[in-house]
Parts: structure tokens; C-alpha cells; sequence
């Protein structure tokens, strides 16, 4: 196999930390299952993380298959909609744990009105509402942490807030803007 | 008896002048809140609430001044039905400040301890909810509200 030794290497240390990534979100996933009371107060909080995480999903899925995404950009939305999903299955497990029945989303028609992706002519337009809306979505769920009763929920939140943070990071950069200047930007 | 055209000038002005004080004593507001107020409308209401479009969150244009849970075809808590009166700068501050305290099992989960950043949002909501901005989105007891108001 003529395949250079580095390249190997890199790949196989790729793929390493691919794997343990895997582990670790099953590991957290489960923990946040199990070892989490889902208190009757809570259930309205991850009610309305729930809806904002249909929210996120239905924006990546429509922009993603509006044409406007560069493949590049296209690869990078489907990853955030992936997080944005696994976030979404999270919740609903809690809601369904506590006997209570998960929102549903809407209609894309609903969405594509409510969040006005018609309007969306360009990849900076998209790239520009995406960020509005995880910057949102990261500040939400710091907001909504104070709310909870349940320690553990508060771990899960703070864990899909620094996701959204990412999302965030990754798409302010995408767009050249420049980082806030002052401390705490979510919030 | 005909006015000059001098004196239906200072009348213009003056009625023109009123009207400025009156808006401007209505927002009590100044640019520079308006602008770093929707900065901070967008970090902290963004995620679930629009000027224009009801989302997981009803719309916010002319919510100040407005009934509370009166956007048509936006479904209320029965929490924040139950709350009633108008939405004011003092009851949005008190809002902001604790939605569950306000209005327990509302669906809004928000507790902004920083004085300063509500007054921000809030001054952004009263620049959104100008007279002149929109009438469509105003409930009929709304538009004789604002037509009392002088």
C-alpha cells in the first residue's frame, strides 16, 4: 500500500477522535437520561427548548435545500442540524420520561414565514439568520438554566448552550464580524 | 377674521414641536438606547421572539401599549391570559425580571437580574411600538387607546 505514513496517521488519529466523540455523546446522552428527574416545573422549560430546537433544525433543513449554501457551507449547516437534532431527541426523551407528550414542530410553511426564508437571497443571508438565531438560542438556554429545578437538567442546558455557542462562533467568523469586544456575549 | 401666514407658521411649529415632546415622552428614550437595546433585544429575546412574526414566542411590534396576550391567532398560557391589563414599561421591567414570578406557569422562562440591560430592551420595544410604525397589527380597543391618547 503506497500510502504515505503521516497520512495514515493523521487519518487513523482522526479517526480515533471521531470515535471517542461518538462514545462520549453516547455516554452523556445516557447520563443525562438517566440520572436526570425530570421535575413537573421543569417539563415547560424543555417544552420551550424542545420548540427551539425544531426551530433550528427546520431553518437548516429548508436554507440546506434552498440552493443558495455553497458545498462547503452546505456540509458545515448539515453538521449544526445533526447537533440541533441529537438536542431535539434529548429533550423529547425527558419530556416523554416525565409523562408529558414532546411539542411537535411546525409546518415548513410556518416556518419559512415565521422566520421569513423566503426573503433569503444569498449565502450571507442565510449565513446571517443562522446566526442571529443561534446566538438566540445560546443565550435562551443560559436564561432558561435559572429556571430549572433539577441539577442535572442544568449541566444538559449549559452542554447545548456551548453547542450553540459553536454554531455561533463558526458562522460570526463565516460572515467576518468581529468578536464582541465586552465579556459575557450570551446571556 | 383670516390668520397670517406668520402666525399659521408658529401655530405649525408649535403643533409639530408638541408632537415631537409628545412622541419623544412616549419612548423616553434616546438613540443610543434604542440601538444598543435591540443588540441586546436580539441576545436575549432572539432566540425565541421576533418583531414581526409570532415564533415560539408571539411578536413584539406595538407591544408596549399593547393588551397583554392580544396577538390574534397567538396561543397564550392560560397563565398570561389570566395576568391581563396593558403591557407598560414598569409591567415589562417587572416581566423581565421574573416571568414565573408574574405569571406562574406562563411559558416564558426568563430572569434578567441587570437592571440596565432590561431598561435597554425595553426602550428598543418602545421604539417598535411607535404610534406611527404600525396599525395593522393593533387590536381594535388598541386603535381607541392610541386615538385617546393626546
Amino acid at each position: 500500500m503506497n500510502e504515505p505514513k503521516g497520512d495514515r496517521r493523521t487519518f487513523l488519529a482522526r479517526a480515533g477522535v471521531a470515535t471517542l466523540g461518538v462514545a462520549t455523546a453516547s455516554l452523556f446522552a445516557g447520563r443525562a437520561m438517566s440520572a436526570t428527574v425530570v421535575r413537573p416545573n421543569d417539563v415547560g422549560v424543555i417544552q420551550t427548548a424542545l420548540a427551539l430546537e425544531h426551530e433550528g433544525i427546520a431553518a437548516y433543513r429548508i436554507a440546506g435545500k434552498s440552493g443558495l449554501l455553497s458545498p462547503g457551507t452546505l456540509k458545515l449547516a448539515l453538521v449544526f442540524m445533526g447537533h440541533h437534532q441529537t438536542h431535539r431527541d434529548s429533550l423529547a426523551k425527558l419530556v416523554a420520561a416525565a409523562g408529558g407528550k414532546p411539542v411537535e414542530p411546525r409546518t415548513d410553511a410556518q416556518y419559512i414565514a415565521e422566520l421569513k426564508l423566503n426573503s433569503l437571497k444569498s449565502e450571507a443571508d442565510v449565513v446571517a439568520l443562522a446566526t442571529m438565531l443561534e446566538r438566540g438560542a445560546a443565550s435562551a438556554y443560559i436564561g432558561q438554566i435559572t429556571a430549572l429545578k433539577e441539577p442535572g437538567l442544568a449541566k444538559l442546558f449549559a452542554s447545548i448552550s456551548a453547542d450553540e455557542a459553536i454554531h455561533w462562533t463558526t458562522l460570526n467568523n463565516a460572515a467576518g464580524t468581529p468578536i464582541p469586544t465586552a465579556a459575557y456575549v450570551f446571556g | 377674521m383670516r390668520s397670517s401666514p406668520f402666525r399659521v407658521s408658529i401655530l405649525s411649529g408649535g403643533l409639530l414641536f408638541a408632537s415631537l415632546l409628545a412622541v419623544a415622552a412616549w419612548a423616553g428614550t434616546v438613540p443610543d438606547d434604542v440601538a444598543a437595546g435591540q443588540t441586546a433585544y436580539l441576545n436575549t429575546c432572539g432566540g425565541c421572539h421576533s418583531v414581526d412574526t409570532d415564533r415560539i414566542g408571539p411578536r413584539h411590534r406595538n407591544v408596549v401599549g399593547r393588551a397583554v396576550a392580544s396577538v390574534q391567532g397567538y396561543d397564550y398560557s392560560s397563565a398570561l391570559k389570566k395576568l391581563g391589563g396593558i403591557w407598560t414599561p414598569d409591567r415589562l421591567d417587572q416581566w423581565l425580571s421574573g416571568t414565573q414570578k408574574m405569571a406562574p406557569g406562563s411559558k416564558m422562562y426568563l430572569e434578567l437580574d441587570d437592571a440596565t440591560e432590561r431598561q435597554l430592551i425595553i426602550a428598543y420595544l418602545q421604539s417598535v411600538s411607535l404610534p406611527a410604525v404600525s396599525k395593522d397589527s393593533r387590536t381594535d380597543s388598541q386603535s381607541k387607546r392610541w386615538r385617546k391618547r393626546p
